[in-house]
C-alpha cells in the first residue's frame, strides 16, 4: 500500500464519559428542560444526582427515543413511559427466543 | 414530477374535518413509526405519512394544495401552475408550540413534489437562526461484533441531509473510516467531535453522534455487555462431566462440564465477553447433541443402554 489518503476519525463512547447535565442531554436530545424533568419524574430517565440534575450517558439513548415518539405520536409523558417499557418487554422476549 | 395525493397517502376523503386528519395520522403513525413498527417498509411510509400530515394539518397549506385538484391522469407528470401559491402564506410555523426545535423525523428527506411546493419553509419549525456552532448529527450505524471484541477501524457509510445551494434539503452519501472502541455495546454512542453539521459563517461544527447496533455473529448473542453462545456436548459429557475446549473471544479455553448437567445450564466464563469497563461474562448454554444411530455398533449401543438404565422420560409430573 502506497501513502493512503484515508483518514481514521477516532471518537470516544459518550457512555464511559462524564456525566451529562441538563443542558448538555437537552442538547443532544432535542428534549426541552422541562420534558426531561418530566420524564425523570415518570421514571423513564433516571438522574444520578438529583440537584443539579446530571445523567449517565446512557439516558441518550432513552431520551432521543422519547422525544421522538412524543413528538410524532403526539403522545403524553406518561404514554411515552409505557411505550418505552412495553418496548423494551419485547426486546427482551424477542432476546429470550432468538436463544 | 410524482403528484402525491396527500389525501390518498393518509386515507380520507378530500373533505374530511381536521379532527379526522388527525385521527387518521395518530393511527397510521402508531402502525409505521419507526420505533414501534414491525413492517418492513415502516421508515418509507412514516415518511410519507408525516408529509401528507404536515400539508394537510396547516389550513394555508392544505388550502394551497387544495388548489391543485387531484393531480394529473395517471402517467402524466405533475407540473406546478405559475404562481399556484399566491395569496397563501406559508409561516412554517403551523405545529410547533413552545419548543421551536420540534421537527418531524423526515426532515431533509422530503419528496420533490413537497419541496417544489412549499420548499425548505414549508417544514414546521425550519426557520433561519443565526448560530455560533453547527448542529449535532446523529446516526445509527451496525457493526460487526469483532469491531467491539478487538477494535478496529470500519468504514461505514452515513447518508446526511443537508441543504444545498438552492436552499432545498437532500441526501449526501458520506463514507467515513471510524475507529470503533474497543468494548462499545449496542445502544451505546460513538461521539466524534467536529464531525457533524458545518454551518457557513459558524465558528465550531458540531458533532456527529453514532449509535452502535451489531449485526448477527455466527457464535456469540450480545446481550448487554454479557455474550452467550450454544455449546454442544455428549449425553456422556453431560452426565458424567468433562473438561472440554469451548471457544471464547480471547481463544479457546478449557471448560469443567459439572457431572448431571442438563440442557440449558448456562456456564459462566467470567470476565470473558465484551471488553467494556468492566468487562463482561461469557455464557455457554449446553445443548445436549445426541449421536446418531446410523451405525451397527452405535445401534448395539443404544440397546445395551436402554437394558441397562431404567429410564422414562416422561415420568415427570404431567406427562
Amino acid at each position: 500500500m502506497t501513502s493512503s489518503q484515508t483518514t481514521v476519525i477516532v471518537g470516544q463512547i459518550l457512555e464511559q464519559g462524564e456525566a451529562l447535565s441538563l443542558e448538555q442531554l437537552g442538547a443532544l436530545s432535542g428534549a426541552r428542560a422541562a420534558q426531561l424533568l418530566e420524564l425523570v419524574a415518570e421514571g423513564v430517565l433516571e438522574v444520578i444526582t438529583p440537584a443539579p440534575p446530571r445523567f449517565a450517558g446512557s439516558a441518550l439513548r432513552r431520551a432521543r427515543l422519547a422525544v421522538r415518539l412524543q413528538r410524532d405520536l403526539e403522545l403524553s409523558t406518561a404514554g411515552v413511559a409505557l411505550v418505552i417499557e412495553l418496548l423494551e418487554r419485547i426486546e427482551l422476549l424477542e432476546r429470550r427466543l432468538a436463544r | 414530477m410524482e403528484f402525491k395525493d396527500y389525501y390518498a397517502v393518509m386515507g380520507v376523503a378530500r373533505d374530511a374535518s381536521a379532527e379526522q386528519i388527525k385521527q387518521a395520522y395518530r393511527k397510521l403513525a402508531r402502525k409505521y413509526h419507526p420505533d414501534v413498527s414491525k413492517e418492513a417498509d415502516a421508515e418509507a411510509r412514516f415518511k410519507e405519512i408525516g408529509e401528507a400530515y404536515e400539508v394537510l394539518r396547516d389550513p394555508q397549506k392544505r388550502a394551497a394544495y387544495d388548489q391543485l385538484g387531484s393531480g394529473p391522469p395517471p402517467g402524466q407528470q405533475f407540473r406546478p401552475p405559475p404562481d399556484w401559491d399566491s395569496g397563501f402564506e406559508f409561516s412554517g410555523a403551523g405545529h410547533p408550540g413552545p419548543g421551536e426545535e420540534q421537527e418531524f423525523a423526515y426532515r431533509g428527506d422530503a419528496s420533490e413534489f413537497f419541496e417544489t411546493l412549499f420548499g425548505r419553509a414549508g417544514f414546521a419549525g425550519a426557520r433561519p437562526r443565526q448560530r455560533e456552532r453547527g448542529e449535532d448529527h446523529h446516526a445509527r450505524v451496525t457493526v460487526d461484533l469483532e469491531a467491539s471484541l478487538e477494535g478496529g477501524t470500519r468504514t461505514l457509510t452515513l447518508r446526511v441531509p443537508e441543504v444545498g445551494a438552492d436552499g432545498r434539503p437532500r441526501l449526501r452519501e458520506r463514507t467515513l473510516n471510524v475507529k470503533i472502541p474497543r468494548g462499545i455495546l449496542a445502544g451505546q454512542h460513538i461521539r466524534l467531535a467536529g464531525q457533524g453539521e458545518t454551518l457557513a459563517g459558524a465558528t465550531q461544527p458540531g458533532d456527529l453522534f453514532l449509535e452502535v447496533a451489531f449485526a448477527p455473529h455466527p457464535l456469540y448473542r450480545p446481550d448487554g455487555r454479557d455474550l452467550q453462545f450454544e455449546l454442544p456436548v455428549a449425553p456422556w459429557e453431560a452426565a458424567l462431566g468433562a473438561t472440554i475446549a469451548v471457544p471464547t473471544p480471547a481463544g479457546p479455553v478449557e471448560l469443567r462440564i459439572p457431572a448431571g448437567s442438563k440442557a440449558g445450564t448456562r456456564l459462566r466464563l467470567r470476565g470473558r465477553g465484551l471488553p467494556a469497563q468492566p468487562p463482561g461474562d461469557l455464557y455457554a448454554i449446553l445443548q445436549i447433541a445426541l449421536p446418531p444411530a446410523g451405525s451397527d455398533a452405535a445401534r448395539a449401543a443404544y440397546q445395551a443402554f436402554a437394558a441397562a438404565v431404567p429410564f422414562n422420560p416422561r415420568a415427570a409430573p404431567g406427562a
